[in-house]
This record gives C-alpha cells, structure tokens and sequence, in this order.
C-alpha cells in the first residue's frame, strides 16, 4: 500500500486553563482521507484538543506540524492557515446577520479574496451538496438545527479545506435532525474528505470512520481501527466506557 | 386680550408661532446633529474599548492600548457623572477665560451635546458588542477573517442593531435635556419660550404649547426609528429558491417544491 500523504502532525500537545491541566500531552498524524473520530467521557478534553489544532485555544505546549512545517509559521498568517482547516461548531455559529448564502461566500471574498460570481459558484456547490441550495436567501434564525449544522458544514466547505474539523456537531440536535446531518458527513467521508470528528455517535465512529481515538483524562486512552476497538476494546476503560451504550 | 385658557392658547400661537418653530428648530438641530456625532465617538471608544488583550502582543502595543483605554474610561466617567447644565457652563465660560476662545452660544451647545453623548454611547457600544454570542466571534476565526473583518462583519452589524433602542433612547433624551443648554443662552425651544412667556406673564399657555411641541418631536423621533430599526431587521420572509440559475441546465431536475416559511 502506498504511503499516505501526511497533512497534520499534532506532537505532544498539552493545554492548561490555569492550574487545571487539560491535555497531558497528546500526539496524532492526520493523514489525507482519514476519518478519524475522537470519542470520550465529557471533560476529558476532546473539544480543547480540536479546538487546539486550529489555533482557537492557544497550546500551552507541544507543536502542530502542517505538512512537516510548522502551522503557525507554514504560510504568511495565521488565518490563511485557517482557511486550510476548516471547522464546524456543536452550536453551529451561524453569522446570525447574514444570509445562507452570505455565511458561504463571506470568508471566500473577504480572506480569500475571490470574486463575487466565483465565491458565489463555488458556495452553490457546496450548498447543494448539502441539499440547502433552495434556502440560499434565508436568514440563521428561520432554520431548524439540522439545517443551521447542514450549512456551517457547507460554509467550511467553501473554503476548501484540506481538514475538516467538527466539534461535536450533532450533540445540539434533537434527534429527528441528527440522521441528516450525519448523512451528510457520512457522503463526506466516502468522497476521501479529510476530517476529526468529536462525537458521541458511537455508531457512526464504528462505520465510518478509519480511526478511534479515545481521549481519557487529557491522554489517548486507547486509539485503533474501528472495528477492533469496538468490538475487543483492550483497556479497561474503554470498556467500561462503550459499555454506556447499549445499542452498538 | 383673550379670556379662556385656549383663547390665551390660540393667541399666542398666533404671535409668537414663529419662535416656537426657530425654538423648535434649534432644538431639533442640537439633538440630531449631536447623537449623530455622539454615536460615532461613542461607537469609537466603544470598539476601542473591546479591543482583546492577547497575551502574544508585544509589550509595547500592550501597554499603549492599556493608556488608551484608560483615558477613554476617564472620559467616560467624568462626562457620564456631571450634568450637562453644569458642563456647558464649564465649556462656555472655562474657555473664554482659561484660553480666550469666545465660542458662540451654539456652538458650545453642539460640543456639550455630542461630548455628554458620546460617553453614554460608548458605554451603550461596549454593552452591544459583549452581548454578541462569542460563538460568533470564533466561527468568524474559524473562517480565517483576523480582529477587523470579525468586528466589521460579524460583530458590529449585529451588535449596532442590539444597540438601536438605545439611540432612539438617547435622541429623545436630548431633544429633552438640550432645554439645559437655555443657561448658556442658546436660543433652543425652553429659552425661546421662556421670551414669549414673559411678554404677557402667560406661562402656562405658553409652556403648554411648547409641551405639545416637544411631544410632537419625540414622538416623531421615536416612530422613525421604529421604522428604521424595522428595515434594518429585512424580510421576516425568505423565498425558497427551487430554481437552481447556477445548475448545468442538462441535467437539471426541478427540486421539489416545500412549503414557505415555517
């Protein structure tokens, strides 16, 4: 098999908030078309370490390598960084005073300085393939939740991110809502995106992804293939941690 | 001489119907000319305000950014905790006889006005600006948009509409309080009236029409910008768009047609 191409390289990451130690130290490559899943007991620091990768908690240690370079020094700023590793949010974070198609095209034009008609062709694409094409001039607030999730997906999207970086985001949905917006990731998977999802969606970790990484107290717990790790988890805690969910 | 009340009411409408208009007109002027320039100071020292503090910054812009800031919540302290009756004094007579400037009556006016604003408004911007989902902030991160754009397209819209009913609040306000600005002898509506009262000793008559004409004014005020703030919100609508224009027209398939709105 052909060596994979190596976009992130996350090495020996720590985060502390004050005296409160986060993350103890974590490292993970991040090849092109893997779908990795972190999953976890809550407060164990997945969404730290996600939020880490992007530079949106600054790490109090450890490097982010992007592309063997690193991220904070790989191109002219920081934000341009960014634009390469897109995020979603559990609470969606629409701009609430712009449109569907606004929140798409907004970061093309402003941070990467695309025409109009071209940002505007590229975010129809995008929001066609989440299948919210049809409500391009509908504001945040008239949408349903999976909706909102459907197009923070397409708004990442349009920038064309070589990683996709998605905190939790079916964890703010009721659970009607949740199957589309997994739907959409699960398309997503198969068409080779690159993503680091944290979720609590057992299921989806098990068939979609290519790789599960349990976090636990600020460390990888335990990390493998899916189908291993669900089926003959070796430690004890994650054991005791799938055996919370029933229906796996 | 009239005998009744509205006799006396109707008469000096007629007589001094002009004065009450130039009253009203100076009044109308200080008050919109001065939240204008007010908001903007305040929008100013608001976002100014706001600015966050990264612990990455240079020592340098740190520190300049901390005086900044320091002056500002001086101004605002100051300006917020004195009466503007007193302030104009201060400007009016401090600056004749501190640095020989003899500004005139309205000018001064202007200067009070706008400067008092300026610091309830900045204190009303730095309000509308942390009420923003901080969500919203870090999503515009996210997207690779540095302190700027996030402010100028994100933040700020949002935040300037929350502060709306504030400017409608501080625009009745002065159209109100800029009857202080008689001590200076500013010829606004009070002080007008005031001359046209003391002719025939009819103070009631007198202050009862200029009543009605400052309701009429802040009523006014307050309905356009209702209406303004009505625009700002657009289309509580949106259309489905089910025709694709962007769509390779070979392929294209009408999308199912869904119901409007919700």
């Amino acid at each position: 098999m052909a060596e994979k191409e190596l976009l992130l390289s996350v090495q020996g990451l720590q985060k502390t908030f004050g005296e409160h130690v986060v993350l103890k130290g974590i490292s993970m490559d991040i090849c092109k078309g893997d779908v990795i899943c972190i999953i976890g007991p809550s407060g164990c620091g997945k969404s730290t370490f996600i939020r880490c990768i992007n530079f949106l908690e600054q790490p109090t240690d450890g490097e982010i390598l992007y592309r063997g370079v690193n991220a904070k020094k790989a191109f002219k700023s920081l934000p341009i960084y960014r634009t390469k590793v897109g995020m979603v949010f559990q609470q969606f974070n629409l701009f609430n005073n712009m449109t569907v198609l606004e929140n798409c095209t907004v970061g093309q034009i402003k941070v990467q300085g695309k025409g109009q008609e071209e940002a505007r062709e590229n975010a129809m694409k995008y929001l066609r393939h989440v299948d919210m094409s049809a409500y391009i001039n509908a504001k945040p607030y008239q949408l349903s939740g999976g909706q909102k999730q459907r197009v923070a997906i397409a708004r990442a999207l349009a920038l064309e991110p070589e990683v996709l970086l998605m905190d939790e985001p079916t964890s703010a949905l009721d659970p009607e809502m949740v199957g589309e917006v997994l739907k959409v990731m699960g398309d997503l998977a198969k068409e080779g995106l690159t993503m680091v999802i944290v979720t609590h969606e057992m299921a989806f970790a098990r068939d979609v992804s290519t790789k599960v990484v349990m976090l636990n107290d600020g460390v990888i717990g335990e990390q493998g293939d899916p189908g291993e790790f669900f089926s003959h988890p070796k430690t004890d805690r994650a054991k005791e941690f799938l055996s919370r969910f029933q229906n796996l | 001489m009239p005998e009744t009340f509205f006799g006396w009411v109707l008469f000096l409408v007629d007589k001094y119907g002009m004065i009450f208009v130039k009253g009203a007109g100076v009044t109308l002027a200080l008050a919109v000319v001065g939240t204008a320039i007010g908001c903007i100071i305040g929008l100013i020292v608001g976002i100014i305000q706001t600015i966050p503090v990264d612990p990455e910054d240079s020592i340098f812009k740190k520190v300049f950014v901390k005086i900044i800031k320091w002056f500002l919540d001086a101004y605002v302290e100051v300006f917020r905790g004195t009466p503007m009756i007193v302030q104009a004094m201060v400007f009016y007579y401090g600056a004749m006889s501190m640095f020989d400037i003899d500004m005139s009556p309205m000018f001064a006016g202007f200067l009070v006005v706008s400067i008092n604003t300026g610091a309830y408004m900045a204190e009303t911007v730095r309000g509308g600006i942390d009420s923003i989902d901080p969500g919203q902030k870090e999503a515009a991160v996210a997207i690779g948009m540095n302190h700027m754009q996030t402010m100028r397209c994100v933040v700020l819209p949002q935040a300037l509409r929350n502060v709306m009913p504030q400017l409608g609040n501080n625009l009745i306000i002065n159209i109100k309080d800029t009857s202080v600005l008689n001590v200076i002898s500013v010829t606004e509506l009070y002080f007008a009236s005031k001359s046209a009262a003391g002719v025939y000793y009819r103070y009631f008559e007198v202050f009862f029409v200029t009543c009605v004409v400052y309701f009429i004014m802040t009523f006014t005020a307050s309905r356009l910008l209702r209406m303004w703030e009505k625009k700002m919100d657009g289309p509580a609508d949106y259309d489905l768009v089910n025709f694709d224009p962007m769509m390779d027209p070979c392929g294209a398939v009408p999308l199912p047609k869904v119901k409007k709105g919700h």
